[in-house]
């Protein structure tokens, strides 16, 4: 039995994101970088959306974060290993609460990826010349509309389309509405005592 | 049929396998934070859910907390307005909670293995990437986001992938001068900063066997910085005699004799197939530092810097292409963090430091991990050492890791910094440069007041 007074309720399905994209370009952006510490000094998330890359804004007024072209974009797009460093969740929180509704790069840290589905928002993966390609058709027409389809991972964007990838647990999580576990965790509690009596460490040596 | 480590402990800790193909996995141990658990824990209250195994969980103060004086009221009142959520929300669930004020209080992967909560077979996880650290002692120990908080909080379990195990050996003995910490670096060099994922590092070898649970320590907290969520070392007998006596480790004789004959079943055995395998040879690792903007920028201290010129992170740092990090000029000197604040690398530390003053424009902290760490320190008098030498004995706390409590850098100064990250702006000022080393390696550069080779201070020292 769940010890939980009811399960919740899953979020929704994710099938499809569309939107307007914007460039970012660089390796290793780190969780640092997106969410600056400082900013983690707070009991909630609320007004995160306001510090996203706020070093970086600040150091380069050409940063891609203050080009009002790309204002209203929801599909960022990235090179390898985004979102590396710290597992702080305020990193993609700040992005959702900015309205990013997918993520399109080369490869992602685990955690953040991780931490994104959570939030309801996909890290597809695509290759390097398909990145590329994209972010330079974005950044000559920051109005073009992208489509990302959870379940065959393919995005269009104007006359281009790739093939990208999303780890299938998290790609049938977002189609089934299961994005966000607690329910599924919650579901067989009995199970989950059973484990825990069976190992010696909780049951004691 | 031969196992490794981590599928033992996966095997043991699954529940089921989830409708979305991943694997519900029982949580053994659950650490908190004040900085990633408020929401965790408003995100409960919202759905009226209770924290079913609130004995599995441990609470404590470290990122915020000041290190001049932990005195409460916190001057920042969002510190303390964090550290009254913390209290509040431990209090209400029933879990324990060492505050600042506690003599158990420190940096969360300090006092985990610490205190003995830490063991072999474990899984473990908290709201911090450096949860790595905890699989020194044979635990599969992982960092995970506020939302995993609240699920880990609400059902002590978590919807996983299973991961690849990359064994990694290191052969041979390290150098006089060569540490953990430098180990470390090396493989993430050379394996690079996303060579990791998808994978458990496991660390083995005669270097690894030789080392103690704390350098051990130094090598699974950086994991991460590799790419890797997890990192671990196999339990053997400097484990068992490390956890020996410890407060929340088996007490009687007959419990511990029990619990070392689970923990040697739970570690790989001899023939286990790995996804992957690497050797590095111990006797090639020199004293390593960072130049660059992640952890995988580095070089020996003798080598110049490997970069090509239009490397944003040279232009950042202010080196050009070929020059090297020895003999740069240092403003800040930072002993501390879960990667190197433990009792061995304050020790490390004083034997550089002892008879030696700190160069007079460097600022220089000592701020070791843990209360307990600070007390033992200064039964052996190793704060007097550093306090003669012109170094600031501060109260334990993560301090100038990251930019989230009084200790900062300030303008672009330079930190030679025995911390984890050198990312921009990590240290607290967006323009900030932080150059990675061991302790000992912190320690020469603050006498010198640039960055030095420790081998050539370690002329005349005692073995």
């Amino acid at each position: 039995m769940s010890p939980q007074p009811q399960a919740p309720s899953p979020m929704g399905p994710v099938c499809q994101v569309s939107g307007r994209g914007l460039p970012l370009k660089g390796h290793d952006i780190d969780t640092d970088r997106i969410m600056p510490a400082r900013f983690l000094v707070a009991v909630s998330f609320e007004g995160l959306e306001q510090h996203l890359f706020e070093d970086d804004r600040k150091a380069d007024p050409g940063h891609v974060f203050n080009d009002t072209r790309f204002n209203g974009a929801s599909i960022l797009v990235v090179n390898t290993n985004f979102g590396c460093g710290s597992s702080r969740e305020h990193a993609p929180q700040g992005l959702v609460r900015a309205g990013y509704r997918a993520i399109v790069g080369e490869s992602f840290s685990e955690i953040f990826q991780g931490n994104s589905a959570m939030l309801g928002m996909p890290c597809f993966v695509a290759s390097h010349e398909d990145v590329e390609r994209l972010q330079t058709l974005i950044a000559k027409t920051p109005e073009t509309v992208i489509a990302a389809d959870i379940a065959s991972g393919a995005i269009t964007a104007g006359s281009l389309t790739l093939n990208a990838v999303l780890p299938p647990a998290l790609r049938d999580g977002f189609l089934s509405g299961q994005w966000n576990p607690t329910a599924m965790l919650l579901a067989d509690f009995d199970q989950v005592r059973n484990v825990a009596a069976r190992l010696p460490y909780v049951r004691g040596f | 049929m031969a196992a490794t480590l981590f599928q033992k402990v996966w095997d043991a800790h699954a529940v089921r396998v989830l409708p979305s193909g991943q694997t519900q996995l029982f949580v053994g141990l659950h650490l908190v934070h004040e900085v990633t658990s408020p929401q965790a824990f408003d995100m409960l209250r919202q759905n009226g859910w209770k924290v079913p195994f609130p004995e599995r969980t441990f609470a404590t103060a470290d990122h915020i907390v000041p290190t001049l004086s932990q005195k409460r009221p916190f001057l920042d009142m969002m510190a303390e307005q964090m550290m009254g959520s913390l209290e509040r929300n431990c209090r209400d669930a029933s879990i324990k909670l060492w505050a600042p004020d506690n003599d158990n209080q420190g940096v969360v992967h300090v006092i985990g293995p610490e205190l003995g909560l830490t063991q072999p077979g474990m899984t473990i996880a908290c709201g911090d990437s450096h949860t790595s650290t905890h699989g020194a002692l044979g635990a599969i120990a992982f960092g995970i986001g506020t939302s995993q908080v609240r699920d880990v909080l609400a059902s002590q379990c978590l919807a996983l992938d299973p991961l690849k195990v990359r064994r990694i050996d290191i052969t041979g003995r390290l150098s006089r001068g060569v540490f953990a910490k430098d180990v470390i670096l090396t493989i993430i060099r050379r394996l690079g900063v996303h060579g990791g994922v998808g994978f458990a590092y496991e660390y083995g070898g005669e270097t690894i066997d030789a080392m103690t649970i704390d350098e051990r320590m130094t090598i699974c907290n950086m994991s991460i910085e590799g790419g890797a969520r997890i990192g671990y070392a196999n339990p053997d007998q400097t484990t068992f005699d490390y956890l020996r006596g410890r407060p929340f480790a088996p007490q009687t004789g007959d419990a511990f004799e029990h619990a070392v004959a689970w923990w040697r079943e739970m570690a790989s055995d001899p023939h286990a197939r790995y996804d992957d395998r690497v050797t590095f040879n111990a006797a090639t690792i020199e004293p390593t530092v960072t130049w660059g903007i992640n952890p995988g920028q580095s070089v020996a201290v003798s080598e110049p810097i490997d970069a090509a010129p239009d490397d944003e992170a040279l232009a950042f740092m202010g080196f050009k292409p070929g020059s090297r990090v020895q003999g740069t000029r240092i403003d800040v000197a930072f002993i501390g963090s879960c990667t190197n604040g433990r009792l061995s690398d304050l020790e490390e530390a004083a034997r550089i430091v002892k008879g030696h003053h700190v160069a007079k424009h460097v600022k220089a902290l000592i701020v070791p991990g843990s209360r307990a760490v600070s007390r033992a320190a200064e039964a052996i008098g190793l704060h007097e050492v550093f306090i003669a030498a012109g170094f600031e004995w501060r109260g334990a706390g993560c301090s100038m890791c990251l930019g989230m409590n009084p200790d900062k850098l300030e303008g672009q100064q330079v930190s030679a910094s025995s911390s984890n990250r050198n990312f921009k702006g990590r240290q607290g000022s967006p323009t900030g440069r932080t150059l990675l080393m061991s302790p000992a390696m912190v320690a020469a550069a603050a006498i010198a007041g640039e960055v030095v080779d420790v081998r050539e201070m370690l002329e005349g020292v005692p073995a």
